[in-house]
Formats: structure tokens, C-alpha cells, sequence
């Protein structure tokens, strides 16, 4: 059976509507809204904490939206070994919930940086991304002023260690290096999983690149991995 | 009651890309002795009891679990007795 998707709206998301279109219209799965200040999944098999400006980034991004009542339920998902993908802001709220380690600091530019990168898939032997070719580096856009993706050494050396580093920035043709390096990510780090392997975050947004129409696909390819994954 | 002040400062470890920034603008200004510039938050509030130690609880519970993220901040506080 194909997975029900529920997108969390909190109060400054933006990208909620994206998602729900890429995944309804266009990946033809069942998805529902869930509103932040509801605590009910609504029996969804996937969560997708969007991007946005969550309580307009006030205090530090993600901050507050991690203590909107639904965040207890997807909480207590994620330790039932629940799947959740947090797209940008969704990823700085999963790193401010502690679902995911490290965390995000403002561009190195200090920049805004809205644009196509390529990405790299480090890790295809995760829940979210079995299925996906190393070899094809996806184009997929990104839009954020604070996707720096910091952590100490500690927890960088296990985030190796457990091979929990799924995207990477890189070039069209694969080299990961400073200058494919959009906004000063140690690393390059576009994307990591928790260790379990069920929360995944990253600053990339695979809802923008689906539509065939838009001339971009390889977001499509990302989400389409993760429906066939748990139909498997 | 008492009047918290806390001062929430970027950990030494972190790089701090704004108070780089803000510093090029200080060259520019011609502030040549200006070094090491980096960026905190101060945040001020009042707590509503009468006794300075839960007061100090109720702060640090505060400051742990919202104000501050220990990954990227450090912070001090004080607090002061008001009428």
C-alpha cells in the first residue's frame, strides 16, 4: 500500500502547500495537513515538517515551532521508529527537537541563497534514499539564509562513523569541494539521518523539483524512492 | 518578584559570520583597534516569586530549554529583587 503523508503546517510555513501539491498531484500519494496546534497524526505513515519561517525564525530558527503541541506526537513517532523528513526550516526544527544532532548557522555569505545545487547521494541504503543512483548527481533547489550545517567534532566523527551523512553538496558532475559548497556546511552537508535511520533532514527542497512541467525532476526522484521504499 | 537579565553569547568554538561582517564595517569606518567583534543576545523578563533560589531554578530551566541552544550559545545571568 502506498504511505499516507501528513505536512505540518505551523504558523509562518510556507513550503506546506509545495509539498502537499508535489506529493498529491504529482507523486499520487494520500496526504493530509496536520496543524501545529493539533496533536492527532491523523494515521499518516510519513511526516513532512516543511520549509518556512516557523514564529517568523524568532529567537533562533525552528525554536519555537519545536514546542507546538503536534511536535509531542511526532516526538513520540520518531521513537516508535516513525518516518519524518524535515525539508529546510523542517530541518532546523528536527535539529532544535534534538531528532537530529548538530546545527544550522546563518550562510557563511551571510547571504540568502536561493538557487539549483547538485547533490550527491552519500548514503542509498537509507529508508529515504534506496533506489537512488550515486552516479546521478540531483539538481534540486535550495532557499535559505541559515543552512550551514554545524557540528563538533565529536558528533561530526559519528555522524561519519554511522554513515548518517545522506546528502551531500556537490557539482553537476560529483566533485565536493568549496566551490560546490553553497553556503559553508562543514563538510558539504546537505542532508543527515538520526542514527535509527527513520528522521531525515535537509536543506534541499525535493517538493520544488517534481513537476515536469517546471523542467525539474529530481526532487521527484527523492520522494518517489521513499513511496516505493515503503511499499516495500 | 525578581528581574532576570541574561546575556546569551556565541561559544568561542562557533565561528560567528555577523560579527565578521559587522567588523568589516568598523574597518571601513576607519576603526582600526576594533577586534574580535562577535554577536550575542541579551533578553530581560521578570519572574514572579519571592524566592531568589526558585527564581534562579525558573531561569536556567527557561534559558536551557527555549532561550538557549547549548550546541551554538553559552549564557550568564542576574537577577535583581524589584517591588
Amino acid at each position: 500500500m502506498k504511505p499516507k503523508f501528513g505536512v505540518v503546517v505551523f504558523p509562518g510555513s510556507n513550503c506546506d502547500h509545495d509539498a502537499y501539491y508535489a506529493l498529491k498531484k504529482i507523486i499520487g500519494v494520500d496526504v493530509n495537513f496536520l496543524w501545529h496546534k493539533d496533536i492527532s497524526l491523523q494515521d499518516s505513515d510519513i511526516i513532512i515538517l516543511p520549509g518556512g519561517f516557523s514564529y517568523g525564525d524568532y529567537l533562533r530558527t525552528g525554536a519555537i515551532a519545536r514546542f507546538s503541541p503536534i511536535m509531542n506526537s511526532v516526538i513520540d513517532f520518531s521513537q516508535k521508529g516513525g518516518k519524518i523528513i524535515g525539508i529546510c526550516n523542517g530541518f532546523q526544527i528536527l535539529l532544535e527537537a534534538k531528532l537530529l544532532p548538530g546545527v544550522l548557522l546563518k550562510n557563511k555569505s551571510l547571504q540568502f541563497v536561493c538557487k539549483d545545487v547538485y547533490l550527491s547521494v552519500e548514503n542509498d541504503n537509507t529508508f529515504f534514499t534506496k533506489g537512488l543512483n550515486k552516479n546521478e548527481f540531483l539538481k534540486v533547489p535550495i532557499a535559505h539564509g541559515e543552512g550551514n550545517y554545524f557540528a563538533d567534532e565529536f558528533t561530526l566523527k559519528s555522524l561519519i562513523e554511522n554513515d548518517q551523512i545522506v546528502f551531500k553538496y556537490s557539482s553537476s558532475d560529483g566533485k565536493i569541494n568549496d566551490e560546490s559548497n553553497p553556503n559553508g556546511s562543514l563538510l558539504n552537508i546537505a542532508g543527515i539521518i538520526n542514527k535509527e535511520g527513520n528522521v531525515l533532514g535537509l536543506m534541499p527542497h525535493p517538493e520544488r523539483s517534481c513537476s515536469p512541467v517546471l523542467g525539474k525532476n529530481d526532487g521527484g526522484l527523492i520522494l518517489n524512492a521513499i513511496v516505493k521504499n515503503f511499499m516495500n | 518578584m525578581f528581574k532576570a537579565k541574561v546575556l546569551v553569547k556565541r561559544r568561542p568554538s562557533i565561528l560567528d559570520p555577523q560579527g565578521m561582517a559587522v567588523e568589516k564595517g568598523a574597518k571601513h569606518l576607519g576603526f582600526n583597534n576594533i577586534k574580535d567583534t562577535r554577536i550575542g543576545k541579551y533578553v530581560e523578563f521578570t519572574v514572579d516569586t519571592n524566592e531568589k533560589k526558585s527564581a534562579e531554578k525558573e531561569v536556567k530551566e527557561y534559558c536551557d530549554k527555549l532561550l538557549i541552544n547549548p550546541n551554538l550559545e553559552d549564557y550568564e545571568f542576574t537577577l535583581e529583587e524589584i517591588a
